[in-house]
C-alpha cells in the first residue's frame, strides 16, 4: 500500500517532521562546520565529507517527507532509471576531467 | 469527458496517473540540474589552480534559505496531511505558511544577487585591481569616454588571485576603505555578475533556475491555496491528490537546494 493509502494521522506527522527538521538542523551545521575546519590542505577531503551529508540530508528529505521508503514498484522502476542515467552521466563527467583535446591548453 | 484514474488508483500500476506523471517529470528534472552540476565539476577541476572561489556567497544566507526551504518542505506535507484527514483549516494554514516561507527564500535571494551586481572589480591600468561594492559614480563617469569617477567600498590587491580566497587569513584581515578611482586609470571593469567568470555563471545558472523552480512550484501552491481549493467542496480525494503532487514537486525542489547549497557555498 502506497503512503497516499495509508490512514493518517495528523499528530504523527507532525512529530515526524520535527524530527526530520531537527536531523536538517544538524547535518546543515555538521555542513557548515566541516566547511570551515581544518581538514588536510585541499579541499578533497572536506568537499568529499560535506556531500556525504547532503546525502544524508536527501535521504530524509527524499525517503520521510516524499514517501519514498513505502512507495510502489512502479515508482522505484523509474528511480532506478534515472539513477542509472545519472550515474552515467556523472561518471562520464568525471572521466571527462582529464580528457583534454589536442591542442587545447591544460593547467 | 472524464479523465480516468485521476482519484482511485489504476490495477495494473498500483498509483493515480497524476503520481506517475510527476515521478517521470521529476526524473528529467535530476537529469537537467545534473547536466548544470557536470557542467560544475568540469568548471571547477578545469579552473587555473588559485583561480575557482572560495567564500564569496554569504553562508549566513545560505544557511536561513536552506532551513526555510526544509520547514516549507515540512509544510507541504502537513498540507496534504490536513487534507487526508479532512481539516481543510489547517490545510489552509499549512499552505499559506509554504507559500510565505518560498516569497521570503525568494526575496532573500534576490538581495544576494543585487549584493552581487553592485560588487565591481575594476582593473587598473598600473596592473593592480580594485574590488568592492559600488558607492557612488560620478555624474559624469563615462568609462569610454574616460571621464568622471568612481567610489567603491572596498579593497586594492596586486593579484587577481588575492580577490579569489575570501576565507584565506589575508583577505580576512583586509582592511576595507572608500577607494575612488578616475575613469582615465580604469583598463576594465565589471561587476560580479554572470559574465564575471566561470563561477559566477554556474552559479547564476544552477540557483537563477532554481529560483524559477521555486517560483513556479509557488504559483502552482498559491492557486491550490486560492481558486483551485473550489475542488475541496465537490471532489475532496481527487483534491487531496493534487496536492500530493504538488508537494513531491516542492520536495524535489528542496533536494536540489540541500545539493546547491554546500556545493556553491561551503566547499
Amino acid at each position: 500500500m502506497s503512503e497516499s493509502e495509508k490512514p493518517v494521522s495528523l499528530q504523527s506527522y507532525i512529530r515526524l517532521c520535527a524530527v526530520v527538521f531537527l536531523v536538517v538542523l544538524c547535518t546543515t551545521s555538521a555542513m557548515i562546520a566541516t566547511s570551515f575546519s581544518h581538514l588536510g590542505d585541499g579541499w578533497t577531503l572536506k568537499v568529499a565529507i560535506i556531500l556525504a551529508i547532503a546525502v544524508v540530508n536527501a535521504f530524509l528529505v527524499a525517503g520521510y517527507l516524499m514517501h519514498l521508503l513505502s512507495e510502489k514498484k512502479l515508482i522505484y522502476t523509474v528511480l532506478a532509471f534515472t539513477v542509472f542515467f545519472f550515474i552515467g552521466l556523472m561518471g562520464l563527467t568525471v572521466w571527462a576531467t582529464n580528457g583534454f583535446p589536442p591542442g587545447t591548453a591544460t593547467h | 469527458m472524464e479523465i480516468p484514474y485521476t482519484v482511485h488508483n489504476r490495477p495494473d500500476t498500483g498509483i493515480y496517473n497524476a503520481k506517475v506523471g510527476i515521478w517521470l517529470f521529476l526524473a528529467s528534472e535530476v537529469m537537467l540540474f545534473g547536466g548544470l552540476f557536470s557542467a560544475y565539476i568540469l568548471l571547477r577541476v578545469g579552473a587555473e589552480p588559485g583561480m575557482w572561489p572560495h567564500g564569496w556567497l554569504n553562508v549566513t544566507l545560505g544557511t536561513i534559505n536552506t532551513l526555510l526551504l526544509a520547514l516549507s518542505a515540512i509544510t507541504t506535507l502537513l498540507a496534504w496531511a490536513a487534507c487526508k484527514v479532512r481539516d481543510f483549516t489547517k490545510f489552509k494554514i499549512f499552505h499559506a505558511c509554504t507559500i510565505l516561507l518560498a516569497l521570503t527564500f525568494l526575496g532573500i535571494k534576490s538581495y544576494e544577487y543585487h549584493d552581487k551586481l553592485i560588487h565591481y572589480e575594476i582593473k587598473l591600468n598600473n596592473g593592480t585591481f580594485a574590488d568592492g561594492h559600488l558607492v557612488e559614480k560620478s555624474a559624469d563617469f563615462d568609462l569610454a569616454k574616460k571621464t568622471g569617477t568612481v567610489t567603491l567600498h572596498g579593497r586594492i590587491v596586486e593579484d587577481e588571485k588575492e580577490l579569489m580566497d575570501l576565507r584565506a587569513p589575508a583577505a580576512q584581515s583586509a582592511k576595507l576603505d572608500e577607494v575612488t578611482i578616475a575613469a582615465a586609470d580604469i583598463k576594465k571593469m565589471g561587476n560580479y555578475g554572470p559574465a564575471h567568470n566561470t563561477f559566477t555563471a554556474i552559479y547564476f545558472t544552477l540557483t537563477g533556475l532554481h529560483a524559477l523552480h521555486i517560483l513556479g512550484g509557488t504559483l502552482v501552491i498559491f492557486y491550490l491555496w486560492g481558486p483551485g481549493s473550489r475542488m475541496w467542496k465537490t471532489d475532496p480525494e481527487r483534491f487531496t491528490n493534487r496536492i500530493e503532487v504538488s508537494g513531491l514537486f516542492w520536495h524535489f525542489v528542496d533536494l536540489v537546494w540541500i545539493f546547491l547549497f554546500p556545493v556553491l557555498y561551503l566547499t
